[in-house]
């Protein structure tokens, strides 16, 4: 039986429990490495002596949904902004696949984490010209065919000649999710990316994200304050309080403990 | 009517003043009882005009004989405190004293040189200061109102930017639409200046130029030629601060500095 349970915690560390890692340990059986993506190392933000995160340590596996839960002012936000660094940590970093992200270009960092953020922030003018915003800052261009493509992802076929103006909160945010994807990011950053809509919309805009990470293979980082739509989207959560992450494990033991 | 009672020239000067500032109280207390509150910063703007420019009114009297070359000094010094003045427009955008002493130098400094080299401006000391003076002031105020409109833009447009750099946009890039919104607000009254020249409003110095003897259309065609460099310096000043303050609200790592309640 305990056999038969650490063969199962080998299938991915990503997917152990800590009781199942504990296991692992006690039995000197190495887990075998789910690929890391994402690795923060005793990540921390403070600014005019208040802190907004503290020591966070934690790790996201390649194909997870990982969700960041905890009660509004808990720094779930600045957490995920130091993760794409448009704040600096003011101790610790982060690990993008080994490398250190401050030996990486800001840029390329910020396409490799792309971030939907809880209001969609579209630039005036036509669908498609948002998904273009990305690629043509890199000097590329989407054509027709890929920006169609990632139209339908989002359940928007048909929507590329539109303007933003036209859009409902629901469609918007899922331009936001398909000119995300057109960085084709590593890791999705989503910083309670339904917290804005009405329940029909967030139903449509989780059922995107879902796809998308599916589709993809995408590592996912959630941030959320409902703990309903943590269980729906991901695997794995961390739960914040006061900055700092006073859980890390599988969404039913986090959110149920 | 205040002729009547003040017979000095000085006494009449200070009670037109007196007056002019009964009028401007009189706004003030107007835009109090909108909820508007400009008391302060207008009753200091006011008194240190006045002080001010009957201090610079007692010392032109020596200036006025002194050497050509000291006029290069005074201009200096007019630039400095005109980037301190505009650059308090900038609250919370960094190095703004620097940006706008700059701007305000290469604007404001290299139209009055080429114009003085070209002779259009005089090198006498009581034509170059005064000239040079209206151009630094326009180019300060020309300043102040792109880095207001800018920092302000800014702060109304945090969540766009940051999807810009989010989304890989260089720094400069996510605030270019501010950047170009600024410098065009920034010379809407210099354009309108120039639009509106003798049918709006016939400026102070035609009436000293005809004072003083010359020809009435000399005169007017002189006017023309003191807003046009007005306008050019404005332009001037406000392109190189759009150019310097884009990069200045960004750490090295493409963060945005300038964030509310930061």
């Amino acid at each position: 039986m305990l056999t038969k349970r650490v063969r199962d915690a080998r299938r991915s560390a990503a997917e152990a429990t800590s009781s199942e890692r504990s296991l692992a340990n006690t039995l000197s059986i190495p887990l075998i490495p789910a690929s890391v993506v994402l690795r923060a190392e005793h990540l921390g933000r403070t600014i005019h002596d208040k802190i907004l995160v503290r020591d966070a340590n934690f790790e996201a596996f390649k194909g997870e949904v990982l969700a960041i839960t905890g009660p509004s002012g808990s720094g779930k936000s600045s957490l995920l902004r130091l993760l794409n660094r448009l704040d600096e940590p003011t101790s610790g970093t982060v690990f993008v696949e080994g490398i250190d992200y401050r030996d990486l270009e800001p840029r390329e960092l910020r396409r490799k984490l792309g971030m939907v953020t809880q209001r969609p922030y579209l630039f005036p003018g036509t669908v498609a010209e948002n998904l273009q915003y990305g690629p043509v800052q890199r000097g590329d261009v989407l054509v027709p065919h890929a920006v169609e493509e990632l139209l339908n992802q989002v359940g928007l076929k048909g929507y590329g000649q539109r303007n933003i103006a036209n859009l409902s909160g629901g469609e918007a945010q899922r331009v936001s999710v398909a000119r995300t994807l057109a960085n084709s990011p590593l890791v999705l950053l989503l910083d309670e990316p339904t917290s804005a809509l009405d329940e029909a919309a967030k139903l449509e805009v989780e059922s995107s994200i879902q796809k998308v990470v599916r589709d993809h293979g995408l590592t996912c980082v959630l941030v959320t304050h409902d703990p309903a739509q943590a269980s729906r989207l991901a695997k794995r959560a961390l739960l914040l309080e006061s900055g700092c992450i006073v859980r890390d494990g599988l969404v039913s033991e986090v959110l149920h403990a | 009517m205040l002729r009547l009672f003040f017979h000095t020239q000085l006494q009449l000067g200070f009670a037109q003043a007196a007056a002019a500032a009964l009028v401007a109280l009189l706004v003030i207390i107007l835009a109090r009882r909108r909820q508007i509150h400009l008391e302060t910063e207008t009753l200091i703007a006011m008194v240190r005009g006045l002080v001010q420019i009957i201090a610079v009114g007692s010392i032109l009297v020596i200036l006025l004989r002194a050497p050509r070359w000291t006029s290069g000094f005074l201009l200096g010094g007019m630039i400095v405190a005109a980037g301190a003045t505009s650059a308090r427009r900038a609250k919370g955008i960094p190095d703004a004293f620097r940006v706008s002493a700059w701007s305000i130098a290469f604007g404001a400094g290299s139209v009055i040189a080429l114009m003085t080299l070209l002779g259009v401006i005089d090198t006498a000391i009581t034509s170059l200061v005064p000239v040079g003076s209206m151009l630094i002031a326009n180019a300060m105020n020309t300043n102040g109102l792109a880095l207001n409109r800018f920092r302000s833009d800014v702060l109304a447009h945090v969540g766009e930017i940051e999807s810009a750099l989010a989304l890989g946009a260089e720094a400069r890039t996510s605030v270019t639409p501010y950047v170009q919104a600024s410098f065009e607000a920034s010379l809407i009254p210099a354009i309108d200046s120039l639009r509106s020249l003798g049918i709006v409003w016939i400026p102070g110095l035609m009436a000293g130029i005809l004072l003083s003897g010359a020809r009435p259309v000399y005169a007017a065609i002189y006017q023309f030629v003191v807003l046009a460099m007005i306008f050019a310096a404005s332009g001037l000043t406000s392109l190189t601060s759009s150019a310097l303050i884009g990069g200045r609200i960004f750490s090295p790592a493409q963060q945005l500095l300038l964030q509310p309640g930061r």
